[in-house]
């Protein structure tokens, strides 16, 4: 069938099953733009900002599972969707973002809203397209959605010169993809996983490092079974919460800078590091010399080339985490007794007791931690969270019960300040029946501010907590810890008053200064069906601990303020 | 770990683009080309690049598996010294002045030959393995070329 190339674009987002896309229009889409006024396929959001739409469709992906797809027009349309593509590319999202373009004619001449978005986006994308013909754009399109959510997954970019959207050709959607130039490997191999179960069964000092990969594969279940088979204890990265509920037996907390102690410990004296679909962060591992000292290393991911990255790997399997666990299940259950390590677990238990993850409550003031686990209390498994980034990130990530995968939503590679408004947005687009609640500061909530309006406009409810300590807090924490408290540029006296700025924007503010004004806020918030913001009046010295400095080992943490 | 020098053959769809994505991961990450040569492979729809580099094991594991990951990239072959041909060429404008008998001499010890005359100088070309290559443009110096092109490093395995 004779299509424009706008029509081919509408019809391969029906034949993709896409429901929601996010987007800004603009001189260079408007032919795509008029052939989504038409469509009755999927509802377009118009968000007030470029990133915010690319955030919300990551938001809607991570939440979901789904490709995110978002549509922005070229030049400044494009540059502004640039963090969003980037913070997605960081933590491999998969998703799809469609961008104008000059006409083919124009391209070059530094024609009116012309830049090389390609060249931009070349490398913060998985891969990208620049469109030279309307008949190669249903085969680019069906690439760039394989692309995105096969493999490693991550977002694909397809740039199209206006002159492709309104040029006819033929309509053929490619039934399946058969690329030879990429085959990302699934199977792990047989070989190395008996190996790697064989290893486990010989260890004293085994430990789980479950990453973001557990959560994009969906292994939940299976890494699960395998704790459960092994009864080896596990710690999880920023992005794998939620993956080993927070009251399972075996989980030791997040590792890494503001790990836990006992997470922290088992890393570093461990004797088997079992890798799940981690990557060796900078943020995880410390000091690189002294991590992981005395393990040998099982690193189990879909991208070979974060095998060997940082870290030298004795056993390394390149696969699908799912189709490795489901592999290596029925092996350690002939390899490994659970009652192996029971010393071991004892130690760390120890460890738990003796550093819990902590702080001191106060009657006086809100302590910025109580607030996170008061939500916990009463929203618990019944709310998606998303985050900023910064003191009330790590807070979140520490405190919050996490109970199952995609609960926990939030920029960890990039660390994107402006993340959790239009994050939560697309969560809440994909999750109507749950409650979602945006943990942010008074710094990262004012980066995206303007996308309150999209969420009154579409009636998408969400609750913004911010902890406000008129401080950009981790700034202001390594600036205390680090320069002397010289707080350069990172005290915020200098606030709107966010009850209003929210119900200008239609929504509902609270102001509140105790604990008793916060669960009444948090109660009435939940029950609106407009955005709401709570402005949390919290204790400002308050320190995100435990703390390992960069580029001291795991083991070395700062515990307690005195130490610092 | 030490640096070393290392040929790497990539095997690549021939598409506009392709060329920067490789150009832009080496510089991206801060990694050396010495040389880039790339041709279309007659009679299919993939190019060849070799691509001369240098890092310790690491960064060459991690150039490998970079590349790989590129969409469009094929193959890609990280050759050790034993199992690959190396050839590089140059071409050398000497002046007119100087003893073009013997330079044509030379050139023949190394693989070449005059590919051109002018009136005020000649051209010539070698075509050898690149440490030869490289010993070539040391010596040549003594009949003071005007100007030297060098092809980059091609590479095939054996």
């Amino acid at each position: 069938m004779q299509m424009t190339g706008a029509q081919m674009l509408i019809e391969a987002l029906r034949l993709e099953g896409v429901t929601h896309v996010f987007g800004y229009p603009g001189g260079a889409v408007l032919n795509i733009y008029d052939e989504i006024y038409k469509q009755t396929h999927f509802k377009h959001y118009l968000t007030r900002h470029e990133q915010a739409a690319v955030v919300a469709a990551d938001g809607y992906a991570r939440s979901s599972g789904e490709v995110g797809v978002a549509i922005v027009t070229s030049g400044p349309g494009f540059t502004n969707a640039v963090t969003g593509i980037a913070t997605a590319y960081a933590d491999s999202t998969p998703m799809v973002i469609i961008s104008g373009q000059v006409p083919t004619g124009l391209i070059g001449t530094d024609a009116f809203q012309e830049i090389d978005a390609v060249g931009i986006s070349r490398p913060c994308t998985k891969h990208n397209y620049l469109v030279r013909n309307a008949a190669e754009l249903p085969r680019i399109i069906k690439e760039a959605f394989y692309i995105a959510k096969s493999g490693r997954p991550g977002p694909v970019h397809i740039d199209i010169p206006k002159d492709v959207t309104a040029e006819e050709a033929a309509f053929v959607y490619p039934g399946e993809i058969k690329m030879k130039t990429y085959n990302p490997t699934y199977k792990g191999n047989l070989k190395q996983i008996k190996k790697a179960a064989e290893a486990i069964g010989k260890a004293k000092k085994p430990v789980f490092y479950i990453g973001g990969g557990a959560v994009l594969s969906d292994a939940g279940e299976l890494v699960l079974e395998m704790l459960k088979a092994t009864g080896i204890p596990a710690v999880e990265t920023l992005m794998a919460l939620g993956t080993v509920p927070h009251d399972n037996p075996l989980r030791l907390g997040m590792v890494g800078m503001h790990g836990s102690y006992a997470a922290n410990m088992a890393m570093s004296e461990a004797d088997l590091m079992i890798a799940l679909g981690a990557r060796f962060d900078d943020r995880v591992t410390g000091k690189l010399s002294e991590f992981a000292k005395h393990a040998r290393i099982i690193h189990v991911d879909i991208d070979p080339s974060s095998i060997g990255k940082i870290v030298d790997i004795d056993y390394p399997i390149v696969g699908d985490l799912k189709n490795v666990l489901e592999e290596m299940i029925p092996e350690v259950k002939q390899t490994v007794n659970p009652e192996r390590y029971e010393t071991w677990r004892n130690t760390l238990k120890r460890y738990n007791e003796i550093h819990p993850l902590g702080y001191t409550d106060s009657d006086a003031v809100i302590k910025p931690q109580w607030v996170v686990e008061e939500v916990g209390r009463m929203l618990g498994d019944k709310a998606v969270v998303s985050t900023d980034v910064g003191q009330h990130q790590m807070w979140a990530a520490q405190f919050y019960p996490f109970s199952y995968q995609r609960q926990w939503i939030t920029s960890g590679g990039l660390g994107t300040m402006g993340f959790g408004l239009p994050a939560a947005l697309g969560a809440k687009v994909a999750n109507p029946e749950k409650t979602v609640i945006n943990f942010t500061g008074d710094g990262s909530i004012l980066m995206n501010i303007h996308d309150l309006m999209t969420a009154t406009e579409y009636r998408i409810p969400f609750v913004n907590v911010i902890l406000n300590n008129n401080y950009l807090g981790m700034v202001r924490q390594w600036q205390t810890m680090f320069y002397q408290n010289r707080l350069a540029e990172s005290v915020i006296d200098m606030q709107p008053d966010f009850v209003k700025l929210v119900e200008a924007f239609g929504g509902v503010g609270y102001r509140v200064t105790t604990k008793q004004e916060f669960r009444e806020a948090l109660e009435d918030a939940i029950k609106q069906d407009r955005i709401a913001m709570i402005d949390v009046v919290v204790n400002r010295d308050e320190h995100v601990l435990p703390m390992v400095p960069t580029g001291g080992a795991l083991y070395n943490m700062i515990l307690t303020d005195k130490e610092k | 770990m030490r640096d070393e020098r290392r040929v790497i053959s990539v095997v690549t769809l021939n598409e506009h683009g392709v060329l920067s994505r490789i150009s832009g991961l080496f510089a991206g990450r801060g990694y050396n080309i010495e040389s880039l040569t790339v041709a279309p492979i007659p009679g299919t729809e993939y190019s060849h690049l070799s691509i001369e580099t240098e890092g310790n094991e690491r960064v060459l594991e991690q150039i490998v598996k970079q590349l790989h990951k590129l969409i469009p990239v094929l193959k890609v072959t990280d050759h050790d010294k034993e199992t690959v041909v190396e050839k590089e060429m140059a071409l050398v404008k000497i002046p007119m002045s100087e003893a073009i008998a013997d330079v044509e001499a030379l050139c023949r010890a190394y693989n070449g030959s005059i590919v051109n005359t002018g009136d005020d100088v000649f051209i010539v070309m070698v075509a050898d393995e690149p440490k030869r290559v490289k010993n070539f443009i040391h010596v040549i110096q003594k009949y003071h070329p005007k100007e030297v092109v060098l092809s980059g490093v091609v590479a095939i395995e054996r």
